[in-house]
């Protein structure tokens, strides 16, 4: 049983609401953290090794510390909570669970960072939880941890929700930032980065939800603490939301030292895979990483098993490895197809590019076309060659990440299940009827053998 | 060499494109260095507009390959950059055309430009002057590997003198940056997103502003073209030259290209430079307003100043010849004064045609029944 930072009081009836979280210990970060300096914070974040929870896992103390600080203008905490990865749901869990979590770490960080006025940039679908996070801040307000002069140290701090209007875009933090001032969700080209130029053109940190509620274990536990948790440089615990064919989906918090197959198999986690199927393949970190087969995901290149942290499920790069992810976890079993999950995955990317650069704008479009065309049993041995070579052109080229995201799945399609991209071509009748099934991709990986 | 070498004054930055090193003033992007060196070294740039402030980083088509990111720190960039937005450090190395990474990529640009494209060049009035057609030509491949229907838009009026053509569009936003910096009331933006996104005004909103006529000059294609010029001739038959008028238009530099047919003015459009944007006077973009652009079609509303010079690799120069010289008959020179003597008559051989037939009084196509000697 590994340990629990995060949802650790989960289980307690009424933890929603401000009393019982305060009587369970809520709010301590914050009597703790105001005592220090600003800059001691930071270090304490730096220590902790924390890495951002929305899927790059960039060190969040690191990212703190490049925010800009000129004299005389304001900045910026946001939180992104426009949580649209397809296969994450571990931030509306939070947010809708326990959300006063959110507002204590975003206190400690708007003291660290300097921010007075911090913004939670929610989804849109979420519409009942910004009720539950506004309703959060408001019994904050009221018992003074937040407005002016807080527990009278002289740091006034606001908390505002702002609802997003239902484009995943606008989860890519210049276009969250764009959306935040009112406009229309386009990424903006950088540099300049936000921790120069973002919001109304002033020093901005954007943070995941969950990175924001990871601050409050550390501060109250101590960065030593906090980075014994895990292995190497993925400290700390992180929330997997676990989806697709297995026993039990839902939330889970690991503190990244269990395997996969410990994960997938185990029922303490998801309970392993419905009726007496196989796994077939996985998406471990949310629909925009690399696809695996089950060999692979279960271990590594060089044999070894593969971990649930962000180096082990890394490793061998994009060629035999995926990545950690927003770790929305999503699970096939040898029933699924992986053509027209692909499809799928590629219809969601094309109907969410915001348009704005032309690689991702026609590229998007064109594969979810090509793909549906070999779905649908019409496919042609040259359409998989192109398919790569249309990823291979968007990937790279265009403003922000969204052009990776919808190429990577695509390619790592490819890569690893061409067999099956094949069969489909090569039996246009038979792959409208049934599946290409499980076939080699839970075999055995061969490891050659070093002298 | 190194006593040679001047001391670099602290203004300007050492950048060294395809192998070619200028000095440029801190502050400029690697697109406008690579300019002053000019030629093919310039990357094309559909969407960037030196006199539209927030423009570029969004076709592509300029991405380079930055081999050194400069002195200090010459790592090279792990991905491609848009030039246009992109600033030059000191001591950076950029790779342009003499990278494969940037030729590969930017072939796959003008094929994602074009996928969506009509090709509708025949009866598009841009043709000829479009930047699409010149990158087309200059970077893409032969033909297309798209095999799907392509987009179409609702046909949208956006008023009496400007023709929106969205299935024509590459989505560069300069209109919108023209409409926003330019025009005193912005009703003109980009609606919906992805391959959907199209330029609007908005609820079919007409386009009522004294500048809205330089979106025209300054779309890269046909999206947007002169509605009082529609469909009336093609550019390379008509004859620009430089003319101005003492506009009263606040904002208006009154100089102008006016695209003739004889004496008759077909169309007005700002001047433009040598990478196709509006002319510079002063520092100050050479817009010019609707009332110029549209209403003074009369040669003697202008003061015409010459023949525009126009790039001759451009269609649009064919019959534009500055300072024409028309050769001179030469045979009664070196004949001392005397005709040339006809030595034999080809009708005296052969009865191919008949000369006492002339082609100009034929009604309708000659054939061989026209010259037959026996009807």
């Amino acid at each position: 049983m590994s340990r629990k930072l995060l949802l650790d009081k989960e289980h307690v009836p009424g933890i929603r609401g401000y009393d019982v979280y305060r009587r369970e210990g809520g709010y301590r970060s914050v009597e703790k953290a105001l005592k220090l300096t600003p800059a001691e914070i930071v270090e304490e974040v730096k220590r902790s090794g924390l890495r951002g929870r929305g899927g790059a896992g960039f060190p969040t103390g690191m990212k703190w510390s490049f925010l800009a600080k000129p004299e005389g203008v304001a900045r910026y905490l946001v939180c992104n909570a426009d949580e649209s990865e397809p296969g994450t749901f571990k931030d509306r869990y939070l947010m809708e669970f326990i959300p006063h979590l959110l507002i204590e770490g975003m206190i400690v960080s708007s003291f660290a960072l300097g921010s007075n006025v911090s913004y939670i940039y929610i989804r849109g679908e979420y519409a009942w939880i910004t009720d539950i996070v506004e309703n959060a801040i408001a019994e904050a307000k009221q018992n003074g941890w937040l407005g002016k002069n807080i527990m009278g140290t002289g740091f006034d701090c606001e908390l505002y929700v702002q609802r997003g209007a239902g484009a995943y875009i606008c989860g890519e933090e210049t276009a969250l930032i764009e959306s935040l001032e009112g406009k229309r969700g386009n990424p903006r080209i950088k540099p300049p980065f936000p921790a120069v130029k973002g919001l109304w053109d002033c020093p901005t940190v954007v943070n995941n939800v969950e990175t924001l509620a990871a601050v409050v274990p550390i501060i109250n536990e101590g960065s030593e603490a906090y980075s014994k948790i895990g292995v190497g440089k993925s400290t700390g615990t992180k929330l997997i939301s676990a989806c697709g064919n297995i026993n039990k989906p839902g939330i889970y918090e690991i503190d990244m030292t269990i395997s996969v197959e410990e994960f997938i198999y185990s029922d303490e986690y998801c309970g392993g895979i419905p009726n007496g199927k196989q796994l077939k393949a996985c998406i471990p970190g949310g629909s925009s990483v690399p696809i695996l087969p089950a060999n692979l995901l279960l271990t590594t290149a060089k044999g070894e098993k593969r971990l649930m942290n962000y180096e082990s499920l890394a490793d061998g790069g994009f060629a035999t490895g995926s990545m950690m992810g927003s770790g929305g976890f999503i699970v096939l079993d040898e029933d699924q197809c992986v053509v027209r999950h692909t499809m799928t995955l590629a219809r969601f990317y094309h109907h969410e590019s915001c348009g704005q650069c032309s690689p991702c704008r026609e590229g998007t479009g064109w594969m979810e076309r090509i793909l549906k065309k070999i779905e649908n049993g019409k496919g042609e041995m040259k359409d998989i060659d192109l398919l790569w070579d249309i990823q291979r052109k968007i990937e790279g080229n265009t403003i922000c990440p969204l052009g990776d995201a919808a190429a990577w799945p695509v390619a790592a399609a490819i890569r690893h299940f061409r067999d099956e991209f094949e069969w489909h071509v090569l039996n246009p009748d038979d792959c409208l009827k049934r599946n290409y099934g499980l076939a080699h991709y839970a075999d055995p990986v061969y490891v050659p053998v070093t002298a | 060499m190194p006593e040679e070498t001047k001391p670099i004054p602290p203004s300007t930055f050492k950048v060294t494109i395809d192998n070619i090193t200028i000095d440029v003033p801190v502050g400029t992007t690697v697109l406008n260095a690579a300019r002053k060196i000019g030629g093919d070294v310039a990357p094309p740039a559909m969407c960037y507009y030196s006199k539209l402030q927030g423009s570029g980083g969004k076709c592509r088509t300029c991405l380079v390959e930055i081999a050194a990111g400069s002195t200090v720190d010459p790592r090279p960039m792990p991905k491609l950059v848009a030039s246009c937005r992109t600033t030059v450090m000191d001591g950076m190395i950029v790779k342009n055309i003499t990278s494969d990474k940037v030729k590969d990529a930017r072939a796959g640009v003008v094929e994602f430009l074009l996928l969506n494209h009509p090709l509708d060049c025949p009866i598009c009035d841009q043709a000829g002057e479009c930047h699409l057609q010149d990158l087309g030509y200059e970077h893409g491949k032969e033909g297309t590997r798209y095999e799907f229907a392509r987009r179409t838009f609702t046909k949208e009026d956006i008023g009496p003198y400007i023709q929106l053509h969205m299935t024509r569009c590459i989505l560069c936003y300069r209109c919108t940056y023209v409409a926003d910096q330019l025009t005193d009331k912005r009703v003109h933006g980009i609606l919906d997103r992805g391959e959907h996104a199209e330029i609007s005004t908005y609820i079919s909103k007409a386009i009522d502003n004294d500048f809205s006529g330089n979106m025209i000059d300054v779309c890269p294609v046909g999206a947007l073209t002169d509605k009082t010029f529609r469909f009336k001739n093609r550019v390379w038959f008509t004859k620009p030259v430089d003319a101005h008028r003492n506009c009263t238009t606040p904002g208006c530099c009154g100089k102008t290209t006016l695209w003739l047919r004889g004496d008759e003015v077909y169309r007005v459009t700002a001047r433009k430079d040598e990478w196709g944007e509006v002319q510079s006077y002063d520092g100050k973009p050479g817009w010019i307003c609707n009332e110029c652009r549209f209403d003074k079609k009369k040669t003697g509303d202008w003061v015409v100043e010459g023949l525009t010079k126009i790039n001759r690799h451009s269609v649009i120069s064919q019959g534009n010849y500055d300072g024409l010289v028309i050769p001179k008959e030469t045979i009664q020179e070196v004949m001392g004064g005397r005709d040339p003597k006809i030595l034999m008559d080809i009708h005296d051989e052969s009865e191919v045609n008949e000369p006492g037939i002339h082609l100009s009084e034929i009604n309708g196509p000659a054939h061989s029944d026209t010259f037959a000697t026996n009807p």
